[in-house]
């Protein structure tokens, strides 16, 4: 597959084209999200932050992005 | 001694109380808050640092990736000086609730979680079954859970059998302001339980929080009663002097009620 081929992955909730070859860690750079502060879960398994550089993103995934908000 | 911008003193020394330890943490407030509701986030600081609550709590959401407004709560929130107590809320299934702690401890601040499993979404009354079946799996990965749940003392056993470091009662529902509707189950779960009782949910104003800590329990948490108030920092001081009043009030024992006077001054001395 070349590098400028295009995958759909739903990204919190929604429909998302995005470039083939993506890793966590390239993902949430692109998207302009600081890694420190967000959770990052990828077909409903949450990852450790030292995972974000090895875990591939592939057709399909589904990704949620999370951090905390104000709550009671 | 921390005196507020009225000049009340809210001073509690080693000698007036202990602090309030949940599974060995030490706090010093018997306060509670949450972050929700606030209009500004500026008011929210303001109001927690008005109030000297120590733990406050976050809820779990997805990032807004359109940015249409800054909600990251830890913009505003140092870590460094509260105790984040990140909550389940909104969570219907014990699944959901499991899956939003493990998410909240990811985030790698501590292993606490509020855990709150609503089984109704009018009254927002918890699903007790559902909350004692996720305490017990959280519990036995490690985390230290503090329930949300309602007035019923058997639940609350259960809570504690299956390893809760704090069972939570509520007052009244989820954002009423209704107060402390059983005064009676409140006090038989804080006399029958060894893990901290705390108060959660349906305070209302400076008397309720002063009720709810005479009742002997270890705690309230609170957030509408504050987020929702005319002028939330002013609540936060009222909040925080009331929860020391009844708490010392409580340590102090009051005295018996009786329904005839008694005069204070001397009946002998009398001029004629």
């Amino acid at each position: 597959m070349s590098s400028t081929e295009q995958i759909q992955v739903r990204l919190n909730g929604k429909d998302r084209d995005i470039t083939f070859g993506h890793t966590v860690q390239s993902l949430l750079e692109a998207i302009e999200i600081n890694p420190l502060a967000v959770v990052v879960e990828v077909n409903r398994e949450i990852l450790n932050r030292d995972q974000y550089s090895d875990v591939g993103i592939h057709e399909g995934d589904t990704i949620e992005v999370v951090h905390f908000v104000g709550g009671g | 001694m921390t005196t507020t911008d009225l000049g009340v003193t809210a001073e509690v020394t080693k000698e007036l109380d202990s602090p309030l330890e949940i599974a060995g943490v030490k706090f010093t407030s018997r306060l509670i808050v949450g972050t929700g509701k606030y209009t500004t986030n500026q008011i929210m600081i303001d109001a927690i640092r008005a109030s000297g609550a120590e733990m406050v709590t976050v809820a779990v959401r997805r990032v807004d990736l359109d940015r249409t407004k800054e909600e990251a709560i830890l913009h505003h929130l140092n870590p460094e000086e509260f105790f984040l107590l990140a909550n389940t809320a909104g969570c219907h299934t014990a699944d959901d609730a499991i899956r939003y702690a493990r998410l909240a401890r990811a985030a790698g601040f501590n292993e606490f979680v509020k855990l709150e499993v609503i089984g109704d979404d009018e009254t927002l009354l918890p699903d007790v079954q559902a909350t004692i079946e996720a305490a017990q799996i959280l519990a036995d990965e490690g985390f230290k859970v503090m329930a949300y749940t309602n007035d019923d003392l058997i639940t609350a056993l259960r809570l504690e059998d299956v390893g809760c470091v704090a069972v939570m009662p509520l007052a009244s529902p989820i954002g009423s302001g209704l107060g402390v509707v059983n005064p009676y189950f409140i006090r038989e779960i804080k006399r029958r339980l060894e893990v901290p009782v705390i108060v959660d949910a349906g305070v209302g104003t400076a008397s309720d929080a002063c009720l709810t800590m005479e009742q002997g329990v270890d705690g309230v948490l609170m957030n509408t009663a504050l987020a929702a108030a005319e002028d939330p920092v002013r609540m936060a001081h009222a909040m925080k002097t009331a929860t020391i009043a009844g708490r010392l009030a409580f340590l102090a024992g009051r005295m018996k009620s009786r329904e005839i006077a008694v005069p204070s001054s001397p009946k002998v001395g009398m001029l004629d």
